[in-house]
């Protein structure tokens, strides 16, 4: 078939800009700074920096699982509107994202700030001012606020194609609303909560802005340690070796879901 | 159920929408920090049309998005329709390679792109060859699996019998797939294109790795910015933004409705809506 050839551009452009830049990271990670020999010194410095790994995949995940369990309902619910109302609500998603994400933070730091405006409702009713910003939690808001439309969209789109004829064969069959959830647009909604899990996890797991504003220096993440070697620091290597080791993680992270989503697959075939 | 679900909607809308509308206050207070309102003014805007670095930066901003998505699209669009008639291995391959810059976090792609235009400017022996070029390069390789991801899976939920009725009735393959695949994919393309210019013209990682100082897009400019105290005219420009984007998506909103509408009416006239139209 001629058609097949119609993807060899887009072969030729992902070869030269997506898979020989990794294999550029792969080299500047095995390679000294300074002599430009093979050496294992950057990946073996990855000790070093274990713990903000951890905390990152940590607060990441907490994210991401956030963002399903608010953002489930209410993809469901705009995938049962009206085609005009579908539109119109998915537009309402949408329209935030267009405005730059660092100012969306920055409001947010003007939101939670110690003498922010959610601080000056609280001492205005004669409360104590919480300590909403630089913690965890913060970073935590920063992140499900930035990327919860990644997790609505493919929901939306999943939830929406599933065959209204599927529903009616089983509440035919005799399932009540919750069996029907459960046994038919759950299961059919799986991708969809994969690939929202995946939009989400991803960048909230190598952001490196959201963590500068929102947190402290107790909640630096990996991406803020790759930033400052490239910007910063200028040690490309050691960038490079956390990048790889980041890029690794994330692989496998994306590879176990991705499993569960085949198993799921087969189960229902 | 569905109240509760309509409910948690309103709410999940309300969480999205607080920070715009401090942004939105912000850009009319007479102070410099958000949180304190110190009163009504419109001198923000007056200083941001005074203003000669913020605007054009917005432009550098739209150029990168507009070509970038249309290139992406286009390319997207293509290759999609070559994946989708590819075999089952050979389309796992492929799909792979387009995740790849989907699932690898942003500032991966951008630490790679940057090291890569760096290997080729010293092969071109080049100093300096970050600019528009790198930019442009770098905002249509992570659009392209956007377009892809959106226009796939419409190519597989197409009925194949039309496209094979189109042929059956004397259409080459490409009038077949200008005359009726192309209007089945269509909410898929303009998703995907879509998706690349809001996601380009507000990428900041990766444009950030491979900016050069010639040419700035605006997300950039307000990192470097955001390490400062923050001009209130910034927000100015952006209540102004969020409300030429409102109506361009309102419009957009309104011309969709009508096509639809159109579409149907010319199907009922052309005998029994198909099962797809009839959902729609």
């Amino acid at each position: 078939m001629k058609t097949k050839r119609l993807a060899t551009p887009y072969l030729v452009w992902m070869v030269i800009f997506t898979i020989v830049p990794l294999g550029i990271v792969i080299y500047y990670a095995f390679t000294d700074s300074v002599t430009g020999a093979f050496t294992l010194k950057n990946i073996a410095n990855i000790g070093n920096y274990l713990p903000i790994f951890v905390k990152s995949i940590w607060l990441a995940l907490i994210s991401s699982i956030i963002c399903m369990v608010i953002g489930y309902p209410a993809a469901y619910y705009i995938a049962g509107r009206s085609p005009k109302a579908q539109r119109f609500l998915y537009m309402l998603i949408m329209l935030p994202m267009c405005i730059s994400f660092l100012l969306r933070t920055l409001a947010w730091v003007a939101l939670l700030d110690d003498t922010g405006i959610i601080n000056g409702v609280v001492t205005a009713m004669g409360l104590k001012a919480l300590p909403l910003i630089r913690t965890n939690a913060a970073v935590v808001l920063g992140m499900v606020y930035n990327y919860l439309p990644y997790m609505i969209m493919p929901l939306y789109t999943v939830i929406m194609k599933i065959d209204p004829r599927l529903v009616e064969a089983a509440e035919d069959l005799g399932c009540n609303s919750a069996q029907v959830f459960r046994r038919v647009i759950f299961p059919l909604s799986v991708p969809g909560i994969i690939s929202g899990f995946t939009m989400v996890f991803v960048p909230a797991v190598s952001t490196f802005y959201i963590s500068q504003k929102l947190g402290s220096s107790g909640t630096t993440l990996i991406g803020d340690v790759i930033e400052s070697q490239f910007k910063t620091a200028y040690n490309p290597n050691l960038g490079a070796a956390l990048s790889l080791i980041l890029m690794v993680l994330v692989f496998i992270c994306i590879g176990i879901m991705n499993r569960f989503s085949d198993d799921e697959e087969v189960a229902t075939v | 159920m569905k109240t509760f679900n309509k409910v948690f909607t309103i709410i999940v809308l309300i969480f999205l929408y607080i920070p715009m509308i401090v942004l939105g206050a912000a850009s009319f207070n007479n102070g410099t920090d958000p949180a304190v309102w110190q009163g009504f003014t419109l001198t923000n805007y007056g200083e941001l049309f005074r203003d000669g670095v913020l605007l054009p930066l917005l432009g550098n901003s739209v150029i990168v998005a507009v070509i970038s998505s249309m290139l992406a699209t286009i390319l997207g669009t293509m290759a999609s329709l070559g994946i989708h008639a590819m075999g089952p291995r050979m389309k796992r391959t492929v799909m792979g390679v387009t995740n790849i810059p989907l699932t690898n976090p942003e500032i991966v792609t951008g630490v790679s792109l940057a090291l890569l235009f760096a290997f080729i400017g010293t092969l071109l022996k080049i100093s300096n060859v970050l600019g528009f070029v790198t930019l442009l390069i770098a905002h249509i390789t992570f659009n392209l699996p956007y377009v892809i991801l959106s226009v796939t899976p419409k190519l597989s939920q197409m009925d194949p019998d039309l496209r094979e009725a189109a042929l059956d009735l004397g259409c080459t393959p490409t009038q077949a797939f200008f005359k009726v695949v192309i209007h089945e994919i269509m909410p898929g393309i303009v998703s995907g294109a879509l998706m690349s210019f809001t996601m380009s013209l507000d990428d900041f990682v990766i444009s950030y790795f491979v900016y050069g100082p010639n040419f700035v897009t605006l997300p950039v400019e307000i990192y470097n910015y955001t390490k400062k105290p923050l001009q209130p005219k910034i927000y100015a420009l952006f209540t102004l933004m969020f409300l030429v984007i409102l109506l361009v998506m309102v419009l957009m909103n309104l011309l969709e409705a009508r096509d639809d509408r159109r579409q149907r009416v010319a199907r009922r006239a052309f005998g029994g809506p198909r099962k797809e139209s009839a959902e729609e």
